[in-house]
Parts: C-alpha cells; sequence; structure tokens
C-alpha cells in the first residue's frame, strides 16, 4: 500500500505522519493521532458528527483526505479547551443545559455552535437551529442544545460588556 | 420551558436542576465509544453482503482476496455455520436458523455473506470487493400481507411457511360488549418500517485469550442476555465471556441488538487469535445491520355508546420481522400491557400475526412496540369522535381512567399504578391555548393554507416484567426481570456503586449517584457510579423497557437505607444506645435528645473498616450493601384467561401540535409542539425532558419522513441519509413541556418510566394534527409516514 508523508498542524502542534494518501481526515485524527472526540456517523458528509475547524471553517473530515488537509490549522473538540485544560464556555454551556444524552454528535454540534457564534455574537433561535441543521441528534430533539448556544452568547455578551 | 410541578416533594437532590454526571466527557471529547476503544493488536472486519434479496448461494471464491497484502482472513458461512450454535429467536423457531453469514442462501439484500479480516478498514473493503459469488438468483417475498394466505416464495423453506406466529386472544365479553352499543368503526393504521437510527452505528471489538481462557468484548450494545447469547452462539461457558460495559453507547433506544456481529467478531478472534474489531459502516448498518423496526398493518374495530364512550375493541396486528426475527416478534407482545391505552375498555381481541419477509431483520425499538400501538389507538378515538360529530378532545376525557379509579386493571391483566390523567388532559389545553391555537390555525386557512392542530393521549408502561414473551412462547417461563446494584462506602468516606450494565444517553450515572446521595445525604457530585463487567456485576436485564428508574433507581434506594441502617447500627453500638435512639441528618448520627452525643459519617466509615474492637458483635465489616430489585408486582404466569400484570409503572402523557401544510408542495411543518407530561417524580429533571423532547422529535420523524422503503424485488430504496431522512433542527419545533408529577406507589421515590417518553404519542399527534389539515378536503391519511408527496398526492387526487 503507497504511503505518503503529511505534516498536520492539529490543535496547534504540528505532527509528522506517514498514511495511505486516501485515508480520510477523520480516520487520520482518529486512528493515528488518537484524537478520537471527533466521530464518524454516516461516512457521507450528512450527520456532521465528524465536524472539524478547517481554520475558521466548520467542515466534515470523513469528506475530506488528511493529505488535503496540510498547510491548514485543523482544531478538534479537544482544541476547544482552554488551554488550562478547563471547558470552554460553550462546552459548559452543553453541560448546565444538558445540550446532549449519549453525547455522540456533541463534538460536532460543539463546533457547529462555536462557528456560529465567532460570526454572530447573538443569534436568534431561528439562526442557531440553522447553524446546527447539518449536524443530526438522534437524542436530544435540538431544544437543550439550542438553548446552550443561547447561554453561551449571552455569557459572552456580558462578558465582553463586563470586560 | 419547563413547568415544574406544584407538588414536589421536599427533596435535597432528586427533582431538582443538577448538572449531569456525564455531560462533563462528552463535551471533553472524552467519551469512551467502542470504536474509541484501541486493544493492541487488533485487526479489522469488513463484510460483503448479498446484492440480492433471495438467492442461492453457488460458490464463494476467496483465493483472489486471501491474496492481497494485509489480508489475514475471509470467513464465510459454511465455516461459521458449523462452528457456532444458531442465534436466538424469542418465539419457538426450530427450523429458523439464523447465523451471522448467510449459510447457503441469502434472505435479503444486504445481508452477510463474507468477513474479510485484514490489518485495516481499507484494506479489508478492499478485499471484500474480490470475493466472487455466484448467486442463482430466487423471487423474493415481500408483501407481508399475502404471506397468510397466498403461494409465496419461502424465506426459510425448512420451516414451511411464511407465518412465523399467530394467535388471538379475548379478554373479557367481546361479543357481548360489541352486541350492546350501537355504534362501531372499523379501519386500518399502518405503521411504515421506520427505526430509531442512531449516529453512532454498531460496532464491537474482541480479543480471546485462549491462557486465560477469556473473552473480552467492548461493544455499542444494549439488550438483555447479550453474554448469555455470546456463550450459547460459541458453545462456551457463560464465565468465559467478559462483557465491559463501561462502554459509551453513542445513541441506541432499543436497536444497539448487534449479537451477529457479537459472534462473528467473536468467533474470528478466538480462530485467528488477535483481536478483530468491527464498526459497522453506514450502509452496513441501515441495510445488512438487522436493526429496523416494526412494520405493521392494524385493522380495528372499536365499539361504542352514543356519547362516545368505548367499550369494547378488535384488533388485528400484522408484523413483517423481515428475514431472521430474532426478539422481534415479541414487540407484538410487550402492547398487551397497554393495549387500551389510558382508556375504560371492558374488553379487547387481540390478533398478533408475525410473518418473515426477503427484508432485514427487524430488532426492538423504543417503546418495544407500543408506539404503532399507540397510534392505532388514537387513529381509533379520532374516528370515534368524526363518527359522532363530537369534540376529540371531549371523547378522550369521555374514556380516560379517572384519578379515583387507580389502581386500575385493564382486560390483559395489567394494573396501571396511578395517575391523573385529565389533569394532564386539562392542563397541556391551558398551556398550549388550545383555543388560540385552533384561531392560528384558522387563520392560515383563510389564507389559503392547509393546517391543523392534533392531539394524542396515550401511555408509557415502565420497568419491564416480559411475562408477555411466556404468552408468545412457553418456553420462556421467564417471570423476573432484574436489576441490581453494589454499593460500598470507603474508609474515608465515599461512596461508589456498582451499576451492572451499559448506557446508551440514559444518564444512568446521574440517577443511580442523585438517588445515593438523596437517601444518604450525601452529595451526589462526590459519589462515583461504575459500570461493572459482566463478570463482576450482579444480575442485570439491561436498560431497556423505560425501567431504570424503576429498578435501578429502587435497587440503589434499598442498597443506600441498608447502608444506612447499618451505620445506624454502628452508632448506636458505640455510643451505647438503642438504634431507634440514632438520628441521621447530614452526615451526623446523634443521640435523640442529646446533641453531644453524636459521631461523624466519617467516623463511622472508619470505624466499620479498622477498628473491630468498637464494631457491634458479629457486625459485618466494611460498609457494602447490594440490592437485587424484582420488578414490582411481577413474578407470576398469565392466570387461565391469560391474564397476567404485566409493566408495573404507567407515565401519561398529552400531545398538542400545530401543523401547516404547504398545498402546492405537501411539506409539512410543525409550529409548535406541547405536550402534558407525568412520569411520578424525575429524579433529574433536565434528563427527563430530553427524553421526551428528543422522544418527540423521534416520534416526528416516524410521522413524517422516515422510511426503509423496499421495492418489488426486495431491493432497500433507503440506505443513506439521503433517502433515509432524519429530522434535523429545522424540521423539530421548539416543545413546550409540563410536568405533572402523579408519584407511583410502587418504587423507592414515586419515580416512573420516562425514556421512551415523547416517542411513544407523538407520532399519533403528528397524524391528527395532519388529518385535522386535511380533513377540509375529505381526506384521511393513516398510514405513517405521511411524507409530503404522499400528501401532496392525496390532494392533487382530490382537486385535480
Amino acid at each position: 500500500m503507497k504511503q505518503v508523508e503529511v505534516t498536520l498542524n492539529v490543535n496547534g502542534k504540528d505532527t509528522t505522519l506517514t498514511i495511505p494518501p486516501r485515508m480520510t481526515l477523520v480516520d487520520c485524527l482518529r486512528d493515528e493521532l488518537r484524537l478520537t472526540g471527533t466521530h464518524v456517523g454516516c461516512e457521507h458528509g450528512i450527520c456532521g458528527a465528524c465536524s472539524v475547524f478547517l481554520d475558521d471553517e466548520p467542515i466534515r473530515s470523513c469528506l475530506m483526505f488528511a493529505v488535503q488537509a496540510a498547510g491548514h490549522r485543523i482544531t478538534t473538540v479537544e482544541g476547544l479547551l482552554n488551554e488550562d485544560g478547563s471547558l470552554s464556555d460553550l462546552q459548559d454551556s452543553f453541560w448546565e443545559c444538558h445540550a446532549m444524552q449519549c453525547g455522540y454528535c456533541t463534538p460536532g454540534m460543539l463546533v457547529a455552535s462555536e462557528s456560529l457564534l465567532a460570526e454572530n455574537p447573538d443569534p436568534s433561535e431561528d439562526d442557531i437551529r440553522e447553524a446546527i441543521s447539518g449536524n443530526l441528534c438522534r437524542c436530544t430533539g435540538y431544544q437543550q442544545i439550542v438553548e446552550a448556544v443561547q447561554m453561551t452568547a449571552k455569557r459572552r455578551r456580558e462578558g465582553a460588556a463586563n470586560g | 420551558m419547563v413547568d415544574a410541578p406544584a407538588n414536589l416533594p421536599n427533596y435535597r437532590y432528586v427533582s431538582r436542576k443538577r448538572r449531569t454526571k456525564e455531560d462533563r466527557r462528552f463535551v471533553s471529547g472524552r467519551g469512551k465509544f467502542v470504536a474509541d476503544v484501541e486493544v493492541p493488536g487488533m485487526k479489522h472486519v469488513a463484510i460483503l453482503p448479498s446484492p440480492h434479496a433471495r438467492a442461492n448461494i453457488i460458490s464463494i471464491d476467496t483465493s483472489a482476496a486471501l491474496a492481497l497484502p494485509g489480508v489475514h482472513y475471509v470467513l464465510t458461512g459454511d465455516e461459521l455455520g458449523e462452528a457456532t450454535s444458531s442465534l436466538f429467536h424469542g418465539l419457538d423457531l426450530p427450523n429458523v436458523i439464523w447465523h451471522p453469514l448467510a449459510v447457503g442462501m441469502t434472505r435479503y439484500a444486504g445481508e452477510w455473506v463474507a468477513a474479510v479480516v485484514a490489518d485495516s478498514r481499507y484494506i479489508a473493503e478492499d478485499a471484500a470487493e474480490l470475493i466472487e459469488v455466484e448467486y442463482e438468483s430466487l423471487p423474493a417475498a415481500v408483501d407481508s400481507e399475502k404471506m397468510i394466505d397466498e403461494d409465496q416464495p419461502l424465506v426459510h423453506p425448512a420451516h414451511g411457511t411464511n407465518v412465523l406466529f399467530r394467535k388471538t386472544w379475548e379478554w373479557g365479553p367481546v361479543a357481548d360488549d360489541f352486541a350492546s352499543m350501537p355504534n362501531t368503526v372499523s379501519y386500518r393504521a399502518r405503521w411504515g418500517r421506520s427505526s430509531t437510527v442512531p449516529i453512532e452505528t454498531f460496532g464491537v471489538v474482541a480479543k480471546w485469550d485462549d491462557v486465560n481462557e477469556i473473552m473480552d468484548v467492548w461493544a455499542s450494545i444494549q439488550m438483555p442476555q447479550y453474554q448469555d447469547q455470546i456463550a450459547a452462539a460459541l458453545r462456551i461457558p457463560m464465565n468465559q465471556v467478559r462483557v465491559h460495559n463501561d462502554v459509551d453507547v453513542g445513541g441506541s433506544y432499543g436497536v444497539k441488538r448487534g449479537i451477529k456481529h457479537t459472534v462473528l467478531v467473536t468467533y474470528l478472534t478466538k480462530k485467528l487469535g488477535f483481536p478483530v474489531r468491527f464498526i459497522e459502516d453506514r450502509l452496513d448498518n441501515m441495510s445488512g445491520g438487522d436493526a429496523h423496526g416494526p412494520d405493521r398493518i392494524f385493522d380495528i374495530t372499536m365499539a361504542f355508546d352514543d356519547e362516545g364512550v368505548i367499550k369494547s375493541m378488535k384488533i388485528r396486528a400484522l408484523d413483517d420481522v423481515g428475514a431472521y426475527p430474532g426478539r422481534a416478534p415479541l414487540q407484538l407482545g410487550k402492547p398487551m400491557t397497554a393495549l387500551c391505552g389510558p382508556y375504560r375498555i371492558n374488553s379487547i381481541e387481540y390478533e398478533a400475526i408475525s410473518v418473515t419477509s426477503n427484508k432485514t431483520g427487524q430488532v426492538p425499538v423504543r417503546g418495544f412496540g407500543q408506539s404503532p400501538t399507540n397510534f392505532a389507538i388514537e387513529t381509533g378515538l379520532e374516528r370515534v369522535a368524526k363518527h359522532l360529530g363530537l369534540d376529540r378532545i371531549e371523547v378522550r376525557a369521555r374514556n380516560l381512567v379517572r384519578k379515583d379509579e387507580f389502581p386500575w386493571k385493564i382486560p390483559p391483566g395489567s394494573i396501571y399504578d396511578s395517575g391523573d390523567f385529565h389533569a394532564v388532559l386539562d392542563g397541556i389545553i391551558k398551556t398550549s391555548n388550545w383555543d388560540d391555537l385552533v384561531a392560528r390555525r384558522d387563520a392560515l386557512r383563510a389564507k389559503g393554507r392547509l393546517a391543523g392542530v392534533g392531539i394524542a393521549t396515550c401511555l408509557e408502561p415502565g420497568g419491564g416484567n416480559n411475562i408477555f414473551e411466556f404468552l408468545f412462547n412457553p418456553k420462556l417461563e421467564i417471570t423476573t426481570f432484574v436489576e441490581s446494584v453494589l454499593m460500598k462506602v470507603e474508609p474515608t468516606g465515599a461512596i461508589t456503586a456498582v451499576m451492572c450494565t451499559t448506557t446508551s444517553g440514559q444518564g444512568h450515572e446521574t440517577l443511580v449517584s442523585t438517588i445515593a446521595g438523596e437517601e444518604l445525604e450525601r452529595d451526589p457530585d462526590t459519589i462515583r457510579v461504575l459500570h461493572g463487567d459482566s463478570l463482576e456485576a450482579l444480575p442485570t436485564r439491561s436498560p431497556v423497557a423505560s425501567r431504570m428508574a424503576i429498578v435501578l433507581g429502587t435497587a440503589t434506594s434499598k442498597a443506600a437505607r441498608d447502608i444506612k441502617s447499618k451505620m445506624i447500627t454502628i452508632a448506636a453500638h458505640d455510643l451505647g444506645v438503642e438504634k431507634d435512639q440514632i438520628e441521621y441528618a447530614d452526615g451526623e448520627f446523634t443521640v435523640r435528645g442529646n446533641p453531644a452525643s453524636k459521631l461523624t459519617w466519617a467516623e463511622i466509615c472508619h470505624i466499620a473498616h479498622k477498628q473491630f474492637h468498637r464494631m457491634p458483635p458479629g457486625h459485618e465489616l466494611g460498609l457494602q450493601a447490594y440490592a437485587v430489585q424484582q420488578v414490582p408486582g411481577a413474578g407470576g404466569l398469565p392466570d387461565e384467561n391469560n391474564e397476567v400484570p404485566l409493566y408495573p409503572c404507567f407515565s401519561f402523557q398529552a400531545h398538542v401540535p400545530l401543523v401547516e401544510i404547504d398545498p402546492d408542495t405537501g411539506k409539512v411543518k410543525v409550529h409548535d409542539y406541547f405536550i402534558g407530561h407525568d412520569c411520578g417524580t424525575a429524579i433529574n429533571p433536565d434528563i427527563v425532558r430530553g427524553m421526551i423532547i428528543g422522544g418527540v422529535a423521534h416520534g416526528i420523524g416516524a410521522a413524517l419522513y422516515e422510511k426503509f422503503e423496499y421495492d418489488a424485488d426486495g431491493q432497500l430504496l433507503a440506505g443513506t441519509f439521503v433517502d433515509y431522512l432524519l429530522p434535523s433542527a429545522h424540521e423539530i419545533p421548539p416543545v413546550v413541556d409540563s410536568e405533572h408529577c402523579t408519584p407511583s406507589p410502587l418504587t423507592s421515590l414515586g419515580q416512573k418510566g420516562s425514556g421512551e417518553g415523547g416517542y411513544l404519542g407523538a407520532p399519533a399527534a403528528i397524524a391528527s394534527a395532519v388529518n385535522d389539515a386535511l380533513a377540509p378536503f375529505d381526506i384521511e391519511i393513516n398510514e405513517l409516514p405521511i411524507r409530503a408527496r404522499d400528501i401532496e398526492a392525496a390532494l392533487y387526487e382530490k382537486t385535480r
């Protein structure tokens, strides 16, 4: 099996790997880098469980080859934690609102939500539903996820006002 | 938003807003799902599926696959079928043989024909494509209605018929009741083949250790008797199978029953001597995973008086379980638990028919057959109202069991434990501003849109007690559905509880720690809850049947109360008083009337573990307790009338949605959704609310979008998320959940089940709303899912 060398920047750290060129980004993150927070749901780009950031854009890591990610910054759910390892405000709000049950779609939901909040600090409920509509959740019916994003936006706005 | 129950007892932790124990690891990306389990040296499996719905396998040539570098083995059905025993069926079907890989004949498109083991999943998939199979394609049996009377291709020729089960029960004086009623309605209601389709597919990792003779299994499993069935299929003792229950399961809602996957993988690791992993891809899961749900046709007649009070009903339920039945036919049995819904119906005739077909297999789905049945019953309530020109809510109110009538026994023998159905119904009519919803509906109609308001009232039986299985198969004389907990207090005072099964999103660690904390007045955040493996664990029947709050919760209370009693005994002895003189509060054991004479929690833990000289004579050292909880009220066999109490606890729901339909496309938009819900004492309100709303979402999917459609040749037409549509945040509206609390008299804190929750009523409620919207066109659709194209076609027929 042909192998290629590729250097990936994941969560701020460069790693050089020797992998088959056809390896998907999600398999590379999970099996080579052992960053298992990113999940595989459908492998055809619908469910969003494998969402990660490529630079500042949320993408489906099941639809991209790992080699295509060279030269970009990749951020996974593990990279959403604060630098001291504590939960980000968004992660904390998901916990506070119980915005999950089984937790399988959660990393993808966090990526989709973080992407929204980066662009729109004061999203409406419709904005939030639109932003997470590419991520499927079978447990929650989405409502507590919407509430967690609303809570985060409010916390950030209040933090900005106070800071 | 949540309306908290008004009559909340003064609990410290139970029913309070508290963060769950599990969520922190999930938001951190630190859950441990089966695909995250890395066993050194493990190899990977890929499957070759059958392209034919029904075919004889003439030959299989694996040589090219085996020649591919990185391939270790190719397994076919002949070898596996010889080396393992047939998988378990709920019915007594000695001639329906089921192996993980097809033996001699394939029985559905997608059935597994061969399995490749290779260094990576990529190589295994490459190799699977190199396997050459010669088939003799045969006509397939796909139409369930033709299985009974018509000549059809046989799915299991040795069984001789495609009918697996057919039996009629009669409870109460059906003929007399029908004769005494002036009105009847007859109708057909059809539940489409859908399922819960978790975002995580099924996966399993197995490692055979031939020195220690132990089979370690990590799996995304949710099923009773998993380890029993692995051992039986492999023909090894059960204590050679160790299932690791600490695997986080990425959703299940009943369907994670990968016994065939597990037997395949455990056989391979034992044969090959290295660990083996199989994780389904999405197509494996949807076409060949044997994870479809009920596919059911109901023909029902109800007899009722001029006031709309229903006296009797006759139900015929025909269910298509696909090629391999497993436990699926028993899903016709569970609904006996609440066969007349929340209504005071005097007699019932029930004919249950289970047929096999050339489709992928059916497994238990959230509610174990109750949601289709609830939909069918509610369709009848709508019909009765229409027949008499009565209000739909009023007809339900006239038939609901009244709060002063509990415990209420229904004809098949179940005893409804408690409830205040009218209060919940009245409450949601007020909360939803029903009249306002109707006004909004009429305003939409005035603008040329189609709009409807729906109503459904239904029960969620909880707790298990599957003695209905005995009614389907007398060999299943199983009269307990047990759950256990082991609790320990360490020398320093920390509490650890061991539960004995997996969790797939239900929050069991939160459940156990909250109840233990409440009972012992200790902070639940400091209580650790472990998932013991199957060899360490006490008896369990797994987290099915909306039962864990009921049985695991009650077991937790009992173990905690036992520990408290032991601590009081130690305190009394050490302080030189009788036990009944000790009062316990907030971690202190105090002599009544003498506040200075006391011992702390930590002191007693220290005595129990380290100070034999201060212990009461003959008292067990350490502080541990276990409780093995039988289902309340269960334990007996049916009487001579086939009456038997089934599930013990009954939660109640009333659903009210408002929908709008685009008259050109038939697309349904659910604008608002209100649900009144009573599951007794909610242990964690956020978990209950999530279950309810998530269940509603799941029900909206089943009502409007989801179907495993097959063509006439038995080819699956919905094997991806492009064809099988799961509702997104766009399709699910904000849901207003209004909680009531009628405690169960049968459980430790009054808790009932809530896991099957909204799913048991939402399909009926959505169908009610859609049919209300279509009523002006004299259209009624009683077949789920009601897809946009179905509505568009019906409108076209009426208006062309």
